[in-house]
C-alpha cells in the first residue's frame, strides 16, 4: 500500500532579508570610496651631501633646459646659460612645452616606446611572470631616462605660482621620459628675465 | 443557493533571486572599497599621469589647504601619541595622559604647539572649527619658526618606516610647497610621495 504523503509548500518570505541587504548596501556605498588616490614619487637632492652638490653642478651645465613657471599659469623656458633676452614663453597644453621636450628627447622616447611595445607583447596573463616583466621593464625605462643625451631639466618657480604648476612640470618629465631633473629655488636673474620678457620680449638689450 | 466561488490569487513574490543579487552587490562593495577617512579640509589634488598607488599603512600625511595652512596626520594612533610625547620633550612642554590620549583621537591637527593643549581641552566637536578659524595659523613652517620640521623629525624617530606623503590643493601657492620641501630636505627626507588624482594623457609618439 502506498501512503500518500501530503506535500508541504516550504516558502520562505525573503522580503525582510532584501530590506536588510538594501540598508547594508546603502551604508557601504555612502561610507566608502572605491578610488584609491594616486601618488607621484619624488626624490629631491639632499641639501648637505657633498656628492649631491656635485650632481647639482652637473645639472647646471650648459646643456640644461630651465623651466620657469610664473603666476597666472604662465611658463617660460630657456636652454643653456641664459642671457637676459633668451627666455621663451610656452604653455602647459600638448602643443607647448610637450612638443619642445619631445623634440629634445626624441631618442629616449623612441627607445621607451619600443620597449613598451615589446613589454606589452610579452604579457602572458600569468600574474607572477607579469610582475617580473613589469619590474624589469621599469628598471630599463629608468636606465633609458638617465642615459647620456637625455636633457637635464631644472625646474624653478616663482612664489606666486601654484602647486598644480609644479605637478604639471613634473608630469611632463614623466611623459617625455626625462630622468634627470631638479627643483631649485628661483634666483634674481630669473626674475629679471621674466620682467624683461614681459616688457621687451626677445629684443636685444639696449647698450 | 449558488455562491460565486472567487478564486483567491496568491500574490506572493519570490524574493530569492533579488536577495541573491543583493548579496553579490554587498560582497562586491565590501571587498573593493576602503572606508573614507575623515579629513578636516577639502583638498582638490592636481591631476597627474602617475599611477603609483599610495602605500596602505605607515603614512604621515601632510595636508595643505589652499590658503597654505598645514595639517598633519598619521594613520596609526600609537604613533601620534608617541610623537607628541617626543616633541613635547623637545619643546619642554608637558601634556597629561588624558591630553595625549585625546591627541591620538584627532583626525588631523593644525595648530602651533603652544596652542595644542588649548585645542585638546576643547570638546571634540569644536576642535575642527578652532583649527579652521582665521585666527589659527596652522603648523608654522618658515625660516623663523619651523615646528613642522620638528614634527616630521619626531614622527620619523618614533616610526622609522613612516612614509611621507604631501596632499596639497592644486591652487596652493608654490611658496608654501617650497617651504615644506626645503624643510624636508633639511632633515634629509629626500623621498616622499605627492598625492595626485589620475589624469589621462595619450602616450606620445
Amino acid at each position: 500500500m502506498i501512503t500518500k504523503q501530503k506535500k508541504k509548500v516550504v516558502r520562505v518570505d525573503f522580503t525582510p532579508m532584501v530590506d536588510m541587504m538594501m540598508l547594508l548596501i546603502t551604508f557601504f556605498m555612502l561610507c566608502t570610496s572605491l578610488i584609491k588616490p594616486k601618488t607621484m614619487e619624488i626624490s629631491m637632492p639632499s641639501n648637505k651631501d657633498d656628492l649631491n652638490e656635485e650632481q647639482q653642478n652637473k645639472v647646471k651645465a650648459s646643456e640644461a633646459i630651465t623651466l620657469l613657471f610664473d603666476k597666472d599659469n604662465k611658463i617660460y623656458y630657456y636652454e643653456g646659460i641664459p642671457e637676459i633676452n633668451t627666455l621663451k614663453e610656452t604653455s602647459y597644453d600638448d602643443n607647448g612645452l610637450r612638443q619642445f621636450l619631445l623634440k629634445r628627447n626624441i631618442n629616449a622616447i623612441q627607445k621607451v616606446k619600443k620597449l613598451r611595445e615589446k613589454y606589452e607583447a610579452s604579457l602572458t596573463g600569468d600574474a607572477f611572470q607579469e610582475k617580473q616583466a613589469k619590474s624589469k621593464f621599469d628598471k630599463e625605462v629608468e636606465k633609458i631616462r638617465g642615459e647620456k643625451g637625455v636633457p637635464n631639466v631644472i625646474i624653478k618657480g616663482v612664489d606666486e605660482g601654484t602647486y598644480e604648476n609644479l605637478i604639471r612640470c613634473l608630469d611632463e618629465m614623466q611623459i617625455c621620459d626625462i630622468g634627470k631633473y631638479v627643483i631649485v629655488p628661483i634666483d634674481d636673474f630669473d626674475k629679471d628675465m621674466i620682467a624683461y620678457y614681459k616688457e621687451h620680449g626677445n629684443a636685444a638689450p639696449a647698450e | 443557493m449558488g455562491r460565486f466561488n472567487i478564486k483567491k490569487h496568491d500574490t506572493f513574490i519570490d524574493m530569492t533571486p533579488m536577495s541573491d543579487v543583493m548579496v553579490l552587490l554587498l560582497t562586491f562593495f565590501m571587498l573593493t572599497s576602503t572606508f573614507v577617512k575623515k579629513e578636516p579640509v577639502k583638498v582638490n589634488t592636481p591631476g597627474s599621469v602617475s599611477e603609483i598607488k599610495i602605500p596602505d599603512r605607515n603614512i604621515l600625511t601632510i595636508l595643505v589647504e589652499q590658503n597654505g595652512k598645514i595639517y598633519m596626520t598619521m594613520d596609526r594612533k600609537g604613533d601620534l601619541m608617541s610623537t607628541l610625547e617626543s616633541i613635547s620633550e623637545r619643546y619642554g612642554l608637558t601634556f597629561s595622559r588624558q591630553e595625549i590620549h585625546e591627541f591620538g583621537e584627532l583626525s588631523a591637527f593644525s595648530v602651533p604647539i603652544e596652542q595644542l593643549s588649548a585645542l585638546l581641552q576643547l570638546p571634540a566637536d569644536r576642535r575642527e572649527g578652532y583649527m579652521s578659524s582665521e585666527a589659527n595659523k596652522g603648523i608654522p613652517c618658515d625660516s623663523t619658526d619651523n615646528q613642522f620640521k620638528d614634527w616630521v623629525q619626531c614622527a620619523k624617530e618614533v616610526n622609522p618606516s613612516l612614509k611621507i606623503a604631501i596632499k596639497a590643493d592644486a591652487q596652493t601657492p608654490y611658496k608654501v610647497i617650497k617651504n615644506i620641501m626645503n624643510s624636508l630636505q633639511d632633515i634629509k627626507e629626500n623621498r616622499y610621495n605627492l598625492f595626485t588624482s589620475l589624469r589621462k594623457v595619450e602616450p606620445v609618439d
